[in-house]
């Protein structure tokens, strides 16, 4: 019988229940990363890749930091936490890298050059890391840009058709003629109609953000309630009060929906300009790898548009958050 | 409740008169024309608190819209002071039944709209203070619109109107929307403010008892198109009980003039 009662947990035991969770979920966490490690050493690798052994020591030290986190997190309760909430993810990313190590660079299970190995694409970062950095820059340029100029002409024509009668009529019909035409059909047109690639590189994602701006921020603006302007007038506000402190302000949630769909399709706009126009971003660098059969550099490149669009993204919608403090339940990014 | 000024007796009247001659007015509504306000004439003096009462949708509304400036009346004149109204102007600021605050602006910049927009904010911070201590919110000034109750809400709405120092204050059913108990309150804090402040007060209401609670007047409209069908004076001091057996008889009156005498 005493061995029984040897087995019950504890009242300690269920208190400290927390802590043996964290280091339980760490550890497997940093012994799976380890596993990649050994993987990626204890073969012989199939292809011609440089960063193996680089590759192998990284994920093994950032296995060992998993497991010392994980062994001194009542120490660390934040890293703690933080191990406990990442710490099935961990798992799934080390055992992924162990399948892809093992699949890729060791036994061939998947085909070459297509599935390059972890090594393979981190040697792109190493000895390529200049030229991405420019196709890098230079898509950023282009979407900054682009974006910026279309979101300003589309939220200036969307006040103006909201607020002005007059303007509607005659801005309308051109929205709606021209606005849901998907601005890459306008590829052929416009490469020859700017003097530069980039110019029209630059006018055909200013197109794509534009019109969802636009047509959101006019929604926005005419549906803003009515009484609002009353009690303004009535306060002394006078006309271009009431575009500025009044429309403005009640259209922005709107203008924020139309500025999200507007980044997705400047993001479309902006690949398809590379990939055609322009000989510079990486959208360009992804046509032109791919043309030398070089997988690894796409992987890359793609990585790199993938922190682009999303870093693109989380800032908008930090932004929006601070700007649109006073709403209630905003969705979270 | 709240940190309003003990009502003193009133004092010297800033309020404005109100002159409102041969007034008629209509909507056109898909081609055909409602005539909502007919020859109404209507003369207030420096100071009262005048109760409209009516039909519900009879165009009492439409006539406060009309003296706040938000829109010309087709035919009649109305005069403040004696100067035709044109336009709107914060001498005359309307309270409405819903508080309408901006809700991307705290209760203090909601109160700080109208001296921002005349330009006279920097002098004028210290009103603000005040005005937002004078409806009790003083601890909710950084709050957004969506954080207070329905009562708060409308405090901050008669702040916002009171800041401006209005001549008239034109009240369209301000405590409409409501509950009782708060409703109750705020109708006793609309007289101290009334009576400590000397505005002119016009007030739409659908409750008889509020009307005669709060006003020194009582005009009560006919259906639609609106004409008035009655003016009386509410002959009673000030603070009133609402157990007055005065106030009683001047309801059973008054719903007999609204057509409602057989519930009585």
């Amino acid at each position: 019988m005493t061995h029984v009662t040897a087995l019950q947990p504890g009242r300690t035991g269920v208190l400290a229940g927390q802590g043996w969770a964290e280091t339980l979920t760490g550890v497997v966490a940093g012994l799976s990363w380890l596993l990649a490690a050994i993987a990626a050493v204890a073969f012989e690798d199939i292809g011609d890749w440089l960063e193996t052994e680089n590759y192998a020591i990284a994920v093994g030290v950032i296995g060992v930091a998993i497991v010392a986190v994980a062994l001194a997190n009542r120490w660390l309760p934040r890293a703690g936490a933080w191990v406990l909430r990442a710490g099935p993810w961990l798992i799934a990313l080390g055992l992924f890298q162990v399948v892809w190590q093992l699949a890729a660079a060791k036994f061939g299970w998947v085909p070459q050059p297509f599935f390059p190995p972890a090594q393979g694409i981190i040697e792109v970062y190493t000895f390529e890391y200049d030229e991405l950095a420019t196709h890098f820059l230079a898509s950023f340029r282009l979407l900054v840009v682009g974006f910026t100029i279309g979101a300003a002409v589309g939220f200036v024509i969307g006040v103006s058709i909201g607020w002005s009668t007059k303007a509607g009529y005659w801005v309308h019909p051109v929205l709606r003629f021209i606005g849901p035409l998907p601005a890459t059909s306008l590829l052929p047109i416009v490469f020859f109609a700017f003097p530069t690639s980039w110019s029209a590189s630059i006018f055909l994602i200013a197109l794509a953000a534009g019109f969802p701006v636009a047509v959101l921020t006019w929604s926005g603006v005419a549906n803003v309630n009515t009484a609002y302007y009353d009690v303004a007038r009535t306060l002394g506000v006078r006309p271009l009060g009431l575009i500025f402190k009044v429309a403005i302000p009640a259209a922005l949630p709107n203008v924020f929906v139309g500025l999200f769909m507007a980044l997705g399709a400047a993001f479309t706009a902006l690949t398809v300009a590379e990939l055609v126009g322009v000989k510079a971003g990486v959208g360009f660098y992804i046509q032109w790898s791919q043309g030398w059969a070089s997988y690894a550099n796409v992987y890359a490149a793609l990585i790199l548009l993938a922190l682009l669009c999303s870093g693109s993204i989380t800032l908008l919608f930090r932004t929006r958050d601070r700007l649109l403090s006073w709403q209630k339940g905003l969705v979270k990014w | 409740m709240v940190a309003l000024e003990q009502p003193r007796e009133p004092i010297a009247s800033t309020g404005a008169s109100l002159d409102i001659d041969n007034v008629s007015h209509a909507f056109d509504l898909d081609g055909s024309l409602l005539r909502v306000l007919d020859s109404v004439s209507l003369k207030v003096e420096p100071g009262e608190f005048v109760a409209l009462l009516g039909p519900s949708g009879c165009g009492k509304s439409t006539l406060l819209r009309l003296i706040a400036g938000l829109e010309p009346p087709r035919s009649g004149a109305l005069r403040e002071n004696g100067e035709p109204i044109t336009g709107p102007h914060p001498s005359r600021v309307v309270v409405f039944q819903d508080p309408t605050l901006f809700p991307w602006r705290t209760v203090w910049n909601n109160v700080a709209l109208g001296p921002e927009a005349q330009g006279s904010l920097k002098r004028q911070r210290e009103r603000v203070d005040a005005t937002i201590g004078l409806v009790g919110l003083t601890q909710f000034a950084k709050a957004y619109p969506h954080q207070l109750s329905g009562g708060m809400a409308q405090r901050v709405a008669l702040a916002r109107a009171l800041v401006n120092d209005p001549a008239v204050m034109i009240l369209d059913e301000p405590l409409g929307k409501l509950d009782s108990l708060t409703r109750l309150t705020m109708q006793s804090e609309l007289v101290s403010l009334w009576r400590s402040k000397g505005f002119t007060a016009i007030l739409v209401t659908h409750d008889v008892e509020e009307a005669l609670f709060l006003s020194t007047r009582v005009v009560v409209f006919s259906e639609r198109p609106a004409r008035v069908k009655a003016d009386f004076k509410v002959d009673l001091p000030y603070p009133r009980h609402r157990g007055d057996p005065r106030l009683a008889e001047l309801r059973r009156e008054s719903l007999a003039l609204l057509g409602l005498a057989a519930s009585w």
